[in-house]
């Protein structure tokens, strides 16, 4: 528990007489990828929600690197380093790929109203050095070529890329992704492992809500279960996976039979 | 030639000075546009920047540059008042707010002797020009340029698009809000003084519901990708009465129909240049 | 003195309620706040002005006429206006632009062809008995104002709790999508809401304006200030909070005539909105108003 760079502790959310979230406590270990599973209506995004800071819970706490952040806005919670991708793709689609990770930096780089007026050289030398790093990381996740175009009109793979790309551009200690697989064919879907792959590799810690299985088999080093807005199960992949609460959770659906079946979906 | 752009000059007087100063009240609603907010208020700071300027002229004799400062920050304490609340309720409130308090000092100002009630106030001496409205308006122009292309520009353009992602990115939605508001405020309120002192005559009606709604009708026609769009829009709605005359009579409701049009079928407005968001070359 | 005062307000509180209902019903359940909601209690108050002048329709027809037809009306503006936004999924800024441009092009029109002088009912058409309690006088259209909003408010609220139509519009109010997938239908319940909220504008136009006997386009938005106070104050899309708020501004604003100074009167409710606003935005009975994070 200690060092842990997230922690869940009892946390509760309900709307109207519905628990969507009851009483979870689950911890994330820095520089790991932590996979978050169940079916659907489990409570995966509206944990997220409340991590990120959209919502508010009604019992239990959250705590990012030991401070407890239960009254922090979105926006402080960001400032300090946690990250978060959606699930329906939100790319501010009338900006460039450039503009969106510049726009990822916004904690970061420095400028005042009085610098960017008067276009002091100290303005100039921050927005060059964002152009900068903003090139690293458009490079890091495969768009360097994109850069000036409308992120709009980016196919939908790209678009996924660029809204990781921009979470990564907040520099995050904490990255949530929300079925950052979504929509995505196999080869795709491999990239996107890659690229998930030395994201962690920098030392970024991932969070991810995944319905994919072989993805989440692949990438994670420790599963938390979800049903019904409770904690149903924790551990490796390896266990999760044979685990028979879980299979009974996803009985019924397609995921569920493959579980089952112990064969690797896809 | 010098002799005709004088008597041009002459003849069109308060149609030029109306293109600046509309000019910057469609820059006060630009920025408010700009971050995804909805403030019906300019017309009402405006009235309190002229009244204020116009008090302060003609009963304290007070130096012009004070009296401009000052017509800047009473709506801008007022907006502090309208919109501190409003910062973390939805966008409606604040839309709602403002209008209403655009009722209410319609109604102070008609009640109230010091400013010369219904009637208004009169004899304000000339002490704008076209000088001093285009410069202010140029000055407002380049300074929204400049913002635009800078991190500022990127987290307004951010919020508009989809204000739940950029808070996830560290922008502080609230201050962001507030200062969009009060720099709104200043804007009107400087456009308010300084209509006051070419016009010499002021009246409540000319802050009220109507005006409120024209302001937007500048910024929706023209667009607010760039700055240059909401003055394109005043400009286009200014003259376009003047030239068409039967436009004249029903100008309001034309405006109230560009609005209309704008929101269901030209979102972007007429000028189709998005400003560029980044500080250096890219 | 004092006992007069008090009556006057309780009867401009229920003016205001009656007023705000429809105003509240239209964005508690369809979301939207659509400023036409002004228009429509002029229009009510004008069409049952031209119903009683030229067709010399009893005011009991006259009424209920005026009414349903400014509700059809309402029905359109939403059809035209709103529901491409809705179907867009355009944000909530989109309607209120929209609904105020509509509103300026409405009254320029309404301005342009009918003028702005004050127009008044043919006296056929007034009432003008009164009752009297002790030193308290009480006319006939006001007490017809209080007695429609009591009963109108106690219809809506059987409306909504009671029948199932009332379940699908509290469904639509929560989620629409949801509300979908359960097999309301959406469209006809939205024109429904429209439709009633409509009606409710014009009532209080007609009966406001027969109180006051003065009518012209533009009186739909001296309502308005005071509606937008009454809704903000008793909670965006509550029936109850829109009467208790009502009646409260009503009382507060006669007791403010009459002990403080009338020309404040009508600050009251704006001073009152601002105080909502800072102290308890979501109002008496408003549920989770704020939205942001």
């Amino acid at each position: 528990m200690n060092g842990a760079i997230l922690a869940l502790e009892n946390l509760t959310v309900r709307f109207g007489g519905l628990a969507a979230v009851d009483g979870v406590s689950f911890h994330v270990e820095p520089q790991t990828v932590h996979g978050l599973i169940g079916p659907n209506g489990a409570g995966k995004t509206t944990a997220f929600n409340l991590i990120s800071g959209l919502g508010h819970q009604n019992d239990g706490h959250i705590l990012f690197n030991g401070e407890t952040i239960d009254d922090w806005p979105s926006w402080e919670r960001a400032q300090r380093g946690l990250a978060r991708t959606f699930q329906n793709i939100r790319t501010f689609g009338e900006m460039t790929v450039m503009e969106n990770v510049l726009a990822g930096m916004h904690a970061h780089v420095g400028g005042g109203l009085g610098a960017t007026l008067l276009r002091l050289p100290s303005f100039r030398a921050a927005e060059s050095a964002a152009i900068g790093k903003a090139r690293d990381i458009l490079g890091f996740v495969g768009l360097a070529d994109a850069s000036a175009r409308r992120a709009g009109s980016l196919p939908y793979g790209d678009q996924r890329r660029l809204e990781i790309a921009r979470a990564l551009a907040s520099d995050p200690k904490l990255m949530l992704l929300d079925e950052p697989a979504a929509g995505m064919n196999p080869s795709e879907t491999a990239s996107l492992i890659d690229l998930l792959l030395r994201l962690k590799a920098r030392g970024v810690t991932l969070l991810l809500v995944e319905h994919d299985m072989h993805f989440i088999m692949n990438l994670c080093d420790r599963i938390t279960v979800l049903n019904f807005g409770r904690k149903i199960a924790e551990s490796t992949p390896v266990e999760v996976r044979s685990d028979p609460s879980v299979i009974e959770a996803y009985l019924g659906t397609k995921v569920g039979e493959r579980l089952e079946a112990g064969a690797r979906v896809r | 030639m010098y002799e005709f752009l004088d008597d041009f000059l002459f003849s069109y007087q308060s149609l030029i000075y109306a293109l600046g100063i509309n000019g910057l009240l469609a820059l006060s609603m630009y920025v408010v546009l700009a971050i995804g907010q909805l403030s019906l208020g300019q017309a009402a700071f405006m009235g309190l920047g002229a009244y204020t300027s116009a008090l302060l002229t003609l009963k304290l004799g007070a130096p012009f540059p004070l009296v401009l400062l000052a017509s800047m920050a009473v709506p801008a304490v007022a907006a502090l008042i309208i919109g501190a609340p409003t910062l973390r309720l939805s966008g409606v409130y604040l839309a709602l707010a403002t209008i209403g308090l655009g009722e209410v000092l319609r109604i102070a100002f008609v009640n109230s002797e010091l400013t010369g009630g219904a009637l208004g106030l009169s004899g304000i001496p000339e002490k704008a020009g076209y000088t001093l409205i285009f410069s202010c308006l140029a000055l407002a122009l380049i300074a929204f340029v400049l913002v635009s292309r800078s991190r500022i520009g990127r987290a307004m353009e951010a919020m508009r698009e989809d204000e739940i992602a950029a808070g996830m990115l560290g922008v502080h939605l609230p201050r962001y809000r507030l200062s969009a508001l009060v720099v709104s405020a200043m804007l009107a309120g400087l456009a308010g003084a300084l209509n006051a002192h070419v016009s010499s005559f002021i009246s409540p009606n000319d802050y009220g519901f109507d005006a409120a709604v024209t302001i937007l009708s500048y910024a929706l026609l023209g667009g607010i990708g760039s700055p240059f769009g909401p003055v394109v829009g005043a400009i286009i709605l200014t003259l376009l009465p003047e030239v068409l005359r039967p436009l004249h009579d029903f100008r309001l409701v034309f405006n109230g129909l560009i609005i209309v049009i704008a929101v269901l079928f030209m979102p972007h407005g007429l000028v189709p240049w998005r400003i560029r968001r980044t500080g250096a070359r890219a | 003195m004092l006992a007069q005062q008090l009556v006057n307000g309780i009867i401009s509180g229920a003016t205001y309620a009656l007023f705000a209902l429809g105003f509240t019903l239209m964005f508690g359940v369809l979301n939207v706040v659509n400023l036409t909601y002004g228009v429509y209690f002029s229009t009510g108050a004008l069409i049952a002005l031209y119903a009683t002048r030229h067709f010399v329709a009893p005011i009991l027809i006259a009424l209920p006429l005026a009414a349903i037809a400014t509700g059809l009306i309402a029905v359109v503006i939403d059809g035209l206006l709103l529901t491409p936004l809705r179907r867009k999924k355009a944000p909530e800024l989109a309607s209120l632009m929209v609904t105020l441009g509509a509103t300026l092009l409405l009254y320029s029109l309404m301005t342009a062809f009918i003028g702005t002088d004050i127009q008044r009912f043919p006296p056929a058409a007034i009432d003008p008995s009164a009752i009297e309690i002790g030193t308290v006088r009480v006319s006939r259209s006001q007490m017809l104002i209080v007695g429609t909003a009591f009963v109108m408010v106690v219809l809506l609220l059987a409306l909504m709790r009671g029948t199932r139509l009332g379940l699908a519009i509290r469904a639509l109010a929560e989620n629409p999508d949801v509300a979908r997938l359960m097999g309301v239908d959406v469209t006809l319940v939205t024109f429904f809401v429209s439709f009633v909220s409509g009606t409710l504008g014009a009532a209080a136009g007609i009966l406001i304006g027969l109180n006051y006997n003065a009518i012209q386009p533009y009186m739909g938005e001296a309502m308005m200030l005071k509606g937008f106070a009454v809704i903000i104050i008793g909670g965006l899309g509550d029936i109850r909070g829109a009467l208790i708020a009502g009646l409260i501004l009503g009382l507060l604003e006669g007791l403010t005539a009459g002990y403080v100074t009338s020309t404040l009167k009508d600050a009251v409710g704006f001073l009152l909105l601002v105080l909502t606003l800072w102290f308890r935005p979501v109002g008496l009975f408003g549920r989770a108003a704020i939205k942001r994070a």
